[in-house]
């Protein structure tokens, strides 16, 4: 830290001399003087919880010895490139970007979700729906997709459904992105959508949270599991400090404040990275871009 | 009608105050009722096309993008918080340029991308598939029973994207209006608890003058005059100058009642005088023959003593039959003596003794100072008979008053006494012969004064009630002589 500061006064220098320079030079200054943590995330989990990442941050200040800022977007699209800008130091995403970004990004550490790392994509249809047990029946409903880069809330149902002979952009009279999952809980529960496609993670907590709204929804299909959406870091960030908020997340198990966390996640822990849990994920990505053009 | 009709106005004023009072407060109510109605229709418009504007401007960017769930989110966010019984009068509809459903707050009843026209109604063609119109515009569905209000989205170009279609069902002012209502009336009725009671009463007070002289006039004959008019009401209206006049009338009613009585007892006493006077001229011409029969049988016979005692006993009896009928038989002697102030004194005189004797005070005021001309002696005996009588009548310690005075015209005497009244069974018959039930009086008194003052074409009146009984006697001057 303390030799950062002769390059943010060459940075004045610069920008007073050369504007050429000035497009690359408040990159290097920002990241070097920024003392934050940035930490982005999505809703892998449930978004919209200010309290809870005001808590978890006052959590992880103290242990990371530096100011933590988490940043919430509308999108995984706004996410992703944030990380891949190095906007952000590490980010809460899906496995689908995940794996799509893989050279640009470092696992840091896999939610443990029933003692694994895994989860399911669920569809989902509205309880009145009492017949539905796939995607063929939902041929020409609306149907709710949670976001265009989410691996359970999009990516999956394409390759459920073209594993079955349906093309999905034909499939359905009208789709639509609520850019949440439990938003698309709530379409399908509002009747706005007749099915629609969710992490199963999201869904069984908000069973325990707002079993209202699940109530008045039904699991029509499970799919396979997959590597649930990890904590990623970008590659260029200094490795101490990847390492001391890996090993903190993976001893958040470890004292009272910690587990009381987690239990809000609705999660048992943090694992170890591991690259081959994300082998499900890559599998079906290649499935379905052998069969659409999806960008990979 | 007729049984209306008969009811007493102390019922029915009060009745119709009330009425009044009901009506006017009924009036009130509806009149409030209907705008309060009005207000809330106004009300709920304007809000919902302020609503819609908000909306329009919200969903442009959501419409544009063709986010559906976006578009959703911002319809849902006004009807937060609503009850399911709300939600079913009130509905926020989007409607895409082509006339289908793009998004409803309620997907059940409207599922998206069904034609606008088959889930809203006919009424909602009016309302959207104007492509150039792009203010605001409100239809009432009247099949469907609901008001539509629709409101263009439009792009910043002028693009017409759809509209906002907010849909109330007529019922939704139902709850607003009966919650307001039904705080007028429960207003109304607090104000009728209260006026009510206050127009009966006022009602009631109205109507008492009326009715109370209505029960005086009832009565009529069956109370004396003076107690019927006490209880009536006294005022300028025109209740009050009922009351006044009927008492007026009362007065006169009573002054010809008591003409009347005095007519009859004057006739009656006539026909009794000339009854008296006659008999006693028939009896009196035997007795004088009887008498003188007797006295010569005792002068020239010599009767032997029972005869003698026999003669003695029937002259007796003759005798009391002369006094008897010469003193049923006034006849005034008219002697040409005026009456001076001296022969008043003289009554005086003789009757302070009496007076004394029951140690009563004799008031004497007489304002005679000079003789008039009527005959003294039977003047003399009318004022020492009613003297006599006040005396007798006014008992141990009690007060007589005389008072005595003479104008051109006419001589009165006024004798009053604090004694017990005249019985009114006994005033009818006063002045007739053996009615008076005085102890120890012969019962002509009165009778010999009434006819002594008949003779000298007098009147005599008596008044009597507590505290006092009054004898009146006026007697015109120079009409006798």
């Amino acid at each position: 830290m303390n030799d950062e500061h002769p390059l943010r006064l060459s940075r004045r220098r610069f920008c007073a001399a050369a504007l050429g320079l000035a497009a690359v030079v408040p990159r290097v200054a920002f990241a070097a003087s920024d003392a934050h943590i940035r930490i982005g995330t999505t809703s892998v989990i449930l978004d919209n919880q200010v309290g809870f990442l005001h808590a978890w941050r006052d959590y992880l200040q103290p242990r990371l010895g530096r100011p933590v800022t988490f940043l919430q977007r509308g999108s995984y699209r706004e996410v992703t490139s944030m990380l891949l800008g190095d906007e952000l130091d590490f980010a809460w995403v899906c496995g689908y970007p995940y794996v799509r970004n893989r050279a640009a990004w470092e696992l840091v550490a896999l939610p443990n979700y029933g003692g694994k790392p895994l989860y399911r994509s669920y569809l989902i249809v509205p309880v009145t729906d009492i017949s539905a047990k796939g995607f063929d029946v939902l041929a020409g409903k609306v149907f709710a997709y949670s976001d265009p880069d989410s691996n359970s809330g999009f990516l999956v149902p394409q390759f459920e459904m073209l594993r079955t002979g349906i093309y999905p952009p034909t499939h359905f009279r009208k789709t639509f992105f609520t850019y949440a999952h439990h938003k698309v809980v709530a379409a399908v529960a509002d009747g706005v959508a007749q099915g629609g496609a969710v992490d199963g993670y999201v869904w069984e907590t908000l069973a325990l949270r707002s079993p209202e709204l699940t109530r008045r929804t039904r699991v029509a299909h499970v799919s396979d599991e997959y590597g649930f959406p990890p904590m990623v870091a970008r590659r260029s960030l200094d490795r101490a400090t990847y390492v001391l908020f890996r090993d903190t997340l993976l001893s958040m198990p470890g004292d009272a404040r910690g587990r009381e966390l987690l239990k809000q996640l609705n999660l048992d822990g943090f694992l170890p990275p591991d690259d081959t849990q994300f082998a499900g994920i890559a599998r079906v990505l290649d499935f379905v871009a052998s069969r659409e053009r999806l960008p990979t | 009608m007729g049984t209306l009709g008969n009811l007493s106005y102390r019922v029915k004023v009060p009745l119709a105050l009330s009425a009044v009072i009901v009506v006017a407060s009924a009036i009130l109510a509806a009149v409030l009722g209907a705008q309060i109605y009005a207000d809330a229709r106004r009300d709920l418009l304007a809000n919902a096309e302020s609503l819609g504007r908000t909306l329009a401007r919200a969903l442009t960017p959501a419409m544009l993008r063709d986010d559906v769930w976006q578009a959703y989110e911002t319809i849902v966010a006004p009807l937060a918080g609503e009850t399911a019984d709300d939600s079913g009068r009130r509905s926020i509809t989007v409607v895409d340029a082509d006339g289908n459903i793009y998004a409803s707050s309620d997907p059940a009843r409207f599922p998206m991308l069904a034609p606008a026209k088959q889930a809203l109604g006919a009424a909602v063609d009016k309302l959207v598939s104007s492509g150039d119109e792009k203010s605001p515009r409100i239809v009432e569905d009247t099949a469907g029973k609901a008001i539509l209000v629709a409101v263009p989205i439009v792009a910043d170009d002028g693009t017409r994207l759809g509209s906002v279609v907010i849909s109330y069902s007529q019922d939704v002012f139902l709850p607003r209006f009966l919650t307001t209502a039904e705080r007028v009336i429960l207003s109304t009725l607090v104000a009728l608890v209260a006026l009510v009671p206050i127009g009966w009463w006022f009602g009631r007070r109205m109507a008492g003058p009326l009715v109370g002289l209505a029960g005086a006039m009832r009565r009529v004959g069956e109370a004396p005059p003076t107690e019927l008019a006490q209880g009536l009401h006294r005022s300028g209206d025109e209740i009050g100058q009922l009351g006044t006049r009927f008492e007026q009338m009362l007065v006169e009613l009573e002054g010809k009642q008591r003409l009347e009585r005095e007519i009859v007892a004057a006739d009656r006493l006539a026909a009794i005088g000339r009854l008296t006077a006659g008999t006693a001229h028939e009896i009196n011409n035997p007795l004088a023959g009887m008498l003188t029969a007797i006295d010569t049988a005792r002068k020239h016979g010599e009767p032997d003593p029972i005869s003698a005692s026999t003669l003695s006993l029937v002259e007796r009896g003759l005798q009391q039959i002369r006094h008897s009928v010469s003193a049923l038989l006034v006849e005034a002697r008219f002697e040409a003596r005026a009456l001076t102030p001296q022969d008043l004194d003289d009554v005086r005189t003789l009757l302070e003794p009496e007076a004394a004797t029951r140690q009563q005070t004799l008031n004497w005021e007489s304002h005679l100072d000079r003789a008039v001309p009527l005959p003294s002696t039977p003047t003399r005996q009318i004022l020492i008979n009613l003297i006599l009588n006040a005396i007798q009548a006014a008992g141990l310690g009690g007060t007589v008053s005389c008072r005595i005075q003479a104008d051109e015209a006419q001589m009165s005497f006024e004798i009053r006494n604090d004694g017990r009244s005249i019985p009114a069974e006994l005033m009818e018959h006063l002045f007739e012969p053996f009615s008076s039930g005085t102890e120890g009086g012969s019962g002509l008194g009165l009778w010999v004064t009434y006819q002594i003052v008949e003779q000298l074409r007098g009147t005599i009146r008596v008044r009597s009630g507590p505290p006092e009984t009054e004898f009146a006697v006026a007697l015109p001057l120079g009409a006798a002589a």
